[in-house]
């Protein structure tokens, strides 16, 4: 493999006594689609936000481009972000700023650029995800979900990233605006030419947007192959997730009735 | 019996280090924060315009009634000593120096503080703040210090507002209910008040102003877990500001007049 864009090597997480990453090892390769699969709450979020630096590890290395970016000054983790895009789970649009502010918002606050040429950059991202420049004066607030969705992923694109994170992109959809969802992921992931993480639990989502996928399990990546592999990876935790069986090796946190 | 209560004391007092451990290093990175380029001007000019601008008329309404009140309670005590003379000079100082600021400033604390912790709070909740960092904008710089900054320059404005409105108030009360001749109190109004009457009431304004959005600012961001947690910290905000517009006012006070 090329040197990896993005390298975790023993990566750690605890709140207070809950240990939530137990040692993550994983490679992204440049321009690779990589997806994390796993249950809820089993530290998928935790994973992109430490990744992010939006959480600190408590140990372990985190390499972007070969570059430590644990104990960074923030100058220079404002530096390591310009290379970054996130799409939220819940969008994580501003209420306050229109359509167009939001997806401007990184090329004006913080590249500098003019009002009315962020704007013509805000439509034309808002065209590249299928929305018309009619909505771009409305508020987040006025739109669908799935309208939403796309306004965020129209601002986790617009500073053209390296990398992009996806933190449960076709969550809340109904079937059919989650494959629009998946298309446009694909779509401008291949485009930009950016290397991707995208965390999700669901199936048909991860093979349509991955080229290799990571199984997340109490804390640890305990498979990790190509999208092709996942029907046969003879892990039986990787089995009871893709089939969605309540049997099997992973317990679930319920009392028995 | 008494190991339980040292306990739950030790624990208190713990908690309440912590509590200002953590608000003075809050403080403290929104002020380096705030002091280091880029300046949001568009942001101080909004919250400008919400803490002063749509405060007019709380705060207006606030200082008319208590003007007017104080020169009818001030009237029926000093009409047993038939020194109704002192009444304008009592109700200009009061509120120069005490009332103005600190009902102003509980005023502002409900309305402001309150929105602000609210407003912060939802963008943490659902994960805004974090959105601003991914999109290399710093939250202490785009969020937290423009509200400071209009905390501390409006609420002196806003204060001296108050002054004018609730000597207004006291002017009304005693030229039209109390019969006093208009020149005379206008007259015993100005003739006692000293520079620093108003100004100390303004240096108390900016510290409020700061106490505030600082209080907003710091339990909106420290807000978690939805709709409840929000809601706890708009109540934090409020309650955690007006009692430091209280203690800081003597303090305040104290290092302007005590002697």
């Amino acid at each position: 493999m090329a040197s990896p864009k993005i390298s975790l090597r023993g990566v750690t997480k605890a709140f207070g006594p809950k240990k939530v990453l137990q040692g993550i090892e994983l490679d992204v390769a440049p321009g690779e689609s990589m997806v994390v699969i796993g249950g809820s709450g089993t530290g998928k979020s935790v994973l992109l936000k430490c990744i992010l630096g939006l959480l600190k590890p408590d140990q372990g290395s985190i390499k972007v481009d070969g570059e430590e970016t644990r104990g960074l000054s923030d100058r220079d983790r404002a530096r390591i972000m310009r290379k970054f895009g996130m799409l939220f789970q819940g969008g994580a649009l501003f209420d306050s700023l229109r359509v167009w502010e939001n997806v401007a918002f990184g090329p004006i606050q913080s590249d500098g650029m003019p009002a009315d040429q962020a704007r013509e950059v805000a439509v034309a991202k808002l065209g590249a995800v299928g929305l018309g420049p009619e909505i771009s004066d409305l508020f987040p607030s006025e739109l669908s979900g799935g309208m939403q969705k796309r306004v965020a992923l129209a601002r986790a694109i617009a500073r053209e990233p390296e990398i992009i994170f996806f933190d449960e992109p076709t969550t809340g959809l109904d079937p059919i605006m989650a494959d629009v969802i998946n298309d446009l992921i694909v779509k401008s992931v291949s485009s930009l030419g950016a290397t991707a993480i995208s965390i999700t639990h669901d199936m048909a989502s991860a093979r349509k947007i991955g080229h290799r996928i990571g199984m997340l399990h109490e804390g640890k990546l305990i498979w990790q192959g190509p999208v092709a592999d996942i029907d046969h990876s003879g892990n039986a935790y990787v089995d009871q997730f893709i089939h969605g069986r309540a049997e099997g090796p992973i317990r679930m946190q319920v009392r028995k009735l | 019996m008494t190991l339980p209560l040292l306990t739950v004391l030790g624990r208190m007092t713990l908690a309440f280090l912590e509590a200002i451990g953590s608000v003075s290093a809050f403080a403290f990175k929104a002020i380096r924060q705030g002091l280091q380029p880029p300046y949001y001007r568009r942001q101080i000019l909004r919250q400008i315009m919400e803490i002063g601008y749509y405060s007019l008329p709380v705060v207006g309404l606030t200082a008319i009634f208590t003007g007017m009140v104080l020169a009818l309670q001030s009237y029926t005590g000093f009409a047993r000593f038939s020194a109704e003379s002192a009444i304008p000079n009592v109700v200009v100082v009061s509120l120069t120096r005490e009332l103005g600021p600190v009902l102003a400033g509980l005023m502002v604390a409900g309305r402001v503080g309150a929105a602000m912790a609210a407003e912060i709070g939802t963008m943490r909740v659902t994960e805004q703040i974090d959105a601003l960092t991914t999109l290399s904008t710093d939250p202490f710089k785009y969020l937290v210090a423009p509200r400071l900054i209009a905390g501390v320059l409006t609420l002196p404005v806003l204060v001296l507002i108050a002054d004018i409105i609730g000597v207004l108030g006291g002017f009304l009360v005693g030229v039209y209910k109390l019969d006093f001749n208009d020149a005379a109190y206008l007259r015993n109004t100005l003739d006692f008040l000293q520079l620093q009457d108003v100004v100390s009431g303004l240096v108390k304004a900016a510290v409020f102003g700061f106490l505030i959005t600082l209080m907003g600012c710091y339990h909106g961001y420290r807000s978690r877990g939805g709709a409840q947690g929000v809601g706890m910290a708009t109540t934090s905000a409020v309650v955690s500001a007006s009692i430091l517009i209280l203690t800081f006012n003597y303090f305040i006070t104290e290092a302007f007049f005590a002697r």
